[in-house]
């Protein structure tokens, strides 16, 4: 190697010579991050998304590869966020592949010391019966002087602010139908 | 907003960086306060007595914008005669009941309409958290009022304000809030200054503001600095909320709260709502001005979404099909109930009380005593965990093996395995694309309850009840897809746009409602967001190619509208009020509104429209009827009706202080919601004896990289490293004082636990001097909890159960506490080190009076 080209590969050099005096690019490159590729780039999809912490909605692009989130970052085209992410929205990554993640059901019998493992459609069924069984049980028609009430108060739910306009539709449609009254979410607290 | 919404604070900074000044009012100094021009500590909890200041320096020394606040408040409405003020009943309004602990608005009714208001139930209206129906509209008020346009009448609104606020002078700020007169006044200048035609100001708030006793009252103290300044339709200008969750606006529009149906339809009670006409007729109170008087419409057109077919105008649109409030079912009582035994079955979806609610024990408590739970999450979090692993297992009030409760625990899927809307802090709709499925057992809420609809459905199929024919009527055919069988998301989005029922036909406007059945709506606030059939919230054209209002991207309820009451944004005659600040204005030449933004106006009323003698609903307001979901028209300085607490908003303490109110005799807000159960406490206030028992004042707030509970925070490696301990910051004077040592231990007590943390000694604390007494404030972050990679203490669990008596939300910004040195003890000792505190305090019977005030003897009723 000569002592041009020495010098010529000394970042500080390139920096002070070059077109990037901050050395936030091209300066700072060296031979093996010139030839890496970023995730965004191989990815096989992109979804455009909504970071699913604070209320501001910052843009996330989602990237996927071979049937995994390979990357989360800022969507630059958000003129709310324009491409920004603070630094939960920057771990969506790490919250979707997190290796805490409970990904099947568990079970704890009445007066059990532990978890154990349940079917989905079984315990789907058995929530389908104990909601009915609940409701039945706490049926309220009319009060005592014959006024309508119609209701249950027997059975409650929390929880709506991290959810979809969608799923909170449904959510309160099917409680409203059931009679269950005591439906809450994060906006009272 | 630098801590907790910190993306959207680069606004501030661009405001900032282009000459904008900014004020940051907190108890503790934060990396927004190292951002803001000017940073005012403040003793938390007295935030209407420092606004109250600023409302008085306006109109002591008028420098309210006077033609925005003739045309466009009811600065000038006449006040009935029947009304006294909290300057001459010690801190009470006129109609307070000492035995209800609640009020009788007839005397604060405008001058002519006593009769409007005055059978007004208010202990009725606290109990079903009424205010909150109020969201998106203000309360019944008739649309025909006298007027004084010189604002000198004794009784009109403005002097009115002027009188009730007149004690909150700069000195009084000094002495309550503990902020410098000379702070005071720099932000006092600053914001006055800063109105006008030319200029505008912004008021940002959180939860800081709403979870007090007092909340609701705080916000409208800010909203009536606003309108004096001419602040609100205007760009630059309003009072924003900025909200916590991602969707949490999404669900109070389309709620699942207990008291509201979608777009803020009353869930009906059973005395005031029997009929359809009478559910309907309380929300558009006949007679007023505005848009609520299509409320039948809207009633109507949700019925027929929920029972299709089944909803006939012969039979009242299924309306009977509507469970009945009879009281407040709201999520504090019904954790209290719980305890009582009596609620069998309960849901928690992505939330998590064990820690993120006021009063840990009693939400653990609760919890443990019910038939059974289901836990829907992506991970593990307290709530889920409670009858193995939390404080009251340690203590052994909760034995696992004598729990009961039958825990299912539902794996969610993330935000990038489902698609839909976040409805975002801006009243913003962005459809989100799914990404990938979910895992293994991972399931969106939309698949959980669809099915879990389905199944319910097919259970009781041969079912002859009655109960039962609202859930075989109920439609419930969405598409589904794929393997999973996932419900259709945007069949759903269409429904709650609303559609016509003949023709399935998308509707774009809720204008197009119809009260005959012949349009089905879920949310009439909504609806547009799928007009021409294409889904409005998808829309991703890049900022930089649109103008700054950004129209084009996502879609804002009502019908894509940016800035509310933008009408207000043009002068009178319909003219921007300036060349810098024009929004919206009345385009002569073509006889209609245009602008920047969708005009919140009649398209083709003009600004000299005056309605006809008796006109009511839409037709009622006239061209300078800015407010148009007001009752009157008008932004109202005072509020006639509605509010629980009074028509102007006054300074009390929070229900726990070390302090007596300097202002008034009346302590603390005298219709706060209280509970008398045995699990709940609070702690004493003067005047009562023993509250030097618990002599601080602890605070509350987030931290940058955490969230909320820290159910998607605690459990997240990258956020856990960033903050891997529960601690309390301390001044350097309180440390010395309790012996304190950095990065040592310390624990606090209250009246319900005892919790420790390790202390961090900072000046980001301020002892403050309030006459001559000094008053030491703690700030911890309540994101701890036992569950996750880094754990710790719960700081909720420190607080009792008090409410703000309009929306029914916790006072958990503030408490008393004591705090000592060192770790906590643990088992049995922990109890006896709280029941000795409650013991020294007197807290083993009884509650703190309500009234506080000789005045409430002098006037009952
Ligand atoms: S990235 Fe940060 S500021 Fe933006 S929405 Fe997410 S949590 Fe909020």
């Amino acid at each position: 190697m000569g002592l041009k080209t020495f010098i010529a590969g000394w970042p500080v050099y390139r920096q002070l010579t070059g077109t990037d005096p901050l050395g936030r690019g091209a300066a700072a490159q060296s031979a093996r991050s010139a030839a890496l590729t970023a995730r965004t780039e191989t990815a096989d999809s992109m979804a455009r998304s909504v970071c699913p912490y604070c209320a501001v909605g910052c843009g996330q692009r989602v990237f996927v590869k071979d049937g995994q989130v390979t990357q989360i970052e800022g969507d630059p085209d958000s003129p709310i966020s324009r491409g920004r992410l603070c630094p939960k929205g920057s771990a969506s990554k790490n919250l979707v592949t997190s290796p805490l993640r409970q990904t099947t059901v568990r079970y704890r019998r009445p007066y059990a010391t532990e978890w154990e493992d349940l079917d989905l459609d079984t315990a789907m069924d058995m929530i389908a019966d104990r909601v009915i069984a609940a409701r039945d049980a706490t049926w309220e028609d009319t009060d005592e002087q014959g006024r309508t009430l119609n209701r249950t108060l027997g059975i409650a739910s929390l929880g709506g602010a991290t959810l979809d306009n969608e799923e909170n539709y449904i959510i309160k449609k099917l409680f409203t139908a059931l009679g269950a009254l005591q439906i809450e979410n994060q906006a009272r607290i | 907003m630098a801590e907790a919404h910190p993306v959207g604070f680069q606004w501030v900074m661009e405001a900032k960086r282009r000459g904008a000044k900014v004020f940051h009012v907190d108890p503790r100094f934060t990396r927004t306060s190292a951002l803001a021009d000017t940073y005012l500590p403040i003793r938390a909890g007295t935030d209407i007595a420092l606004l109250g200041g600023i409302v008085r320096y306006i109109l002591e020394n008028e420098l309210d914008f006077r033609e925005y606040v003739l045309a466009y408040t009811n600065a000038a409405t006449i006040v009935s005669d029947e009304f006294v003020d909290t300057e001459d009943l010690d801190g009470l309004f006129s109609g307070y009941d000492p035995k209800t602990f609640t009020y009788g608005q007839r005397s604060w009714q405008y001058a002519g309409h006593e009769e409007n208001s005055g059978d007004r139930n208010t202990h009725k209206e606290r109990e079903t958290a009424a205010g909150l129906r109020h969201e998106s509209h203000g309360m019944p008020v008739g649309g025909q009022v006298q007027r004084d346009e010189t604002l000198q009448h004794p009784r009109c609104v403005y002097q009115l304000l002027k009188r009730h606020f007149s004690r909150y002078t700069p000195e009084m700020v000094e002495r309550t809030c503990g902020i410098p007169q000379a702070k005071f006044l720099q932000l006092a200048r600053a914001w006055t200054e800063n109105s006008g035609r030319e200029r505008t100001g912004v008021l940002i708030y959180s939860v800081g503001w709403t979870q007090h006793s007092v909340g609701v009252q705080y916000i409208r103290t800010g909203a009536i600095i606003q309108l004096l300044l001419g602040n609100l339709g205007r760009p630059g200008g309003g009072v924003l909320a900025l909200r916590g969750h991602a969707s949490i606006q999404g669900s109070t529009d389309i709620p699942t709260l207990f008291n509201l149906l979608p777009g803020y339809l009353p869930m009906p009670h059973y005395t005031d709502h029997t009929t359809f006409t009478d559910w309907v007729d309380s929300i558009r109170h006949p007679g007023q001005k505005g848009f609520w008087d299509d409320a039948r419409a809207f009633g109507a057109s949700l019925l027929k979404a929920y029972w299709g077919d089944a909803a006939t105008p012969e039979n009242d649109f299924c309306y009977g099909y509507l469970p009945r409030m009879t009281g407040d079912h709201g999520t504090y009582q019904t954790v209290l109930n719980m305890i009582d035994g009596k609620v069998k079955g309960y849901f928690l979806l992505g939330q998590n009380p064990a820690v993120g609610s006021a009063h840990g024990k009693a939400q653990r408590l609760g919890m443990a005593n019910l038939d059974w739970l289901v836990v829907r999450d992506l991970f593990m979090i307290e709530s889920a965990t409670f009858w193995k692993n939390s404080p009251e297992v340690e203590t052994g009030e909760i034995v696992p093996e004598e729990c009961r409760t039958e825990v299912f625990f539902l794996p969610a899927a993330s935000h990038v395995e489902k698609e839909g809307t976040f409805t975002q802090t801006q009243r913003l709709l962005q459809w989100r694309e799914k990404a990938l499925d979910p895992p293994a057992d991972a399931r969106s809420e939309l698949w959980f309850f669809f099915h879990l609809g389905r199944i319910i459905r097919e259970k009781l199929a041969a079912s002859d009840q009655p109960r039962d024919r609202a859930v075989h009527d109920l439609t419930w055919d969405y598409p589904t897809h794929g393997d999973l069988v996932e419900p259709s998301a945007e069949a759903v989005l269409r429904e709650i746009n609303g559609y016509e029922v003949a023709t399935g036909r998308p509707l774009s406007a809720f204008t197009e409602a119809k009260d005959d059945g012949s349009t089905a709506i879920g949310c009439w606030i909504y609806t547009g967001v799928y007009a021409d059939g294409v889904n409005q919230a998808a829309r991703r054209k890049p900022g930089r190619d649109q103008d700054w209002v950004a129209a084009e991207w996502g879609w804002a309820w009502p019908a894509n509208r940016r800035i509310l009451y933008n009408r207000a944004s043009a002068d009178p005659d319909g003219r921007p009020w300036s060349e810098r600040k024009k929004y919206v204005w009345w385009d002569a030449d073509r006889g209609e509104w245009t602008g920047y933004d969708v005009p919140d106006f009649e398209k083709k009323k003009p600004p000299t429209y005056q309605p006809p003698e008796g006109a009511t609903g839409v037709e009622g307001l006239a061209g300078d009827d800015a407010f148009i979901m007001q009752g009157d028209g008008k932004g109202w300085l005072y509020v006639p009706t509605g509010l629980q607490d009074g028509p102007m908003p006054t300074h009390y303490e929070p229900a726990e202080s070390p302090i007596r109110n300097p202002l008034y005799g009346q302590q603390a807000n005298p219709t706060r919601k209280v509970y008398d159960n045995p699990v709940n406490s609070v702690n004493p206030s003067p005047p009562q004896a023993h509250s030097d028992v618990y002599p601080y004042v602890f605070t509350v707030s987030r931290l940058t990289e955490h969230h909320t509970a820290g159910g998607m925070s605690r459990m997240v490696p990258r956020l856990a490293e960033l903050q891997p301990a529960m601690f309390v910051e301390v001044s350097p004077e309180l440390a010395g004082e309790l012996g304190l040592a950095h990065l040592g231990w310390a624990h606090l007590v209250s009246g319900r636990a005892a919790i420790e943390a390790r202390v961090l000694v900072t000046d980001r604390l301020t002892p403050l001097r309030l006459d001559g007494r000094v008053i030491h404030q703690v700030w911890l972050p309540y994101h701890f909890g036992r569950e996750g990679i880094v754990t710790g203490d719960s700081v909720n669990d420190l607080f009792g159960i008090t409410l703000d008596p309009n929306v029914l939300i916790q006072e958990s910004k503030v408490g008393t506490c004591d705090i000592r040195p060192g770790r906590r003890p643990t088992g049995p000792a922990l109890l006896e080190l709280v029941g000795d505190y409650r013991r020294r305090a007197g807290l083993a019977g009884g509650r703190p009076p309500i009234v506080t005030t000789e005045a409430s003897e002098r006037e009952v009723g």
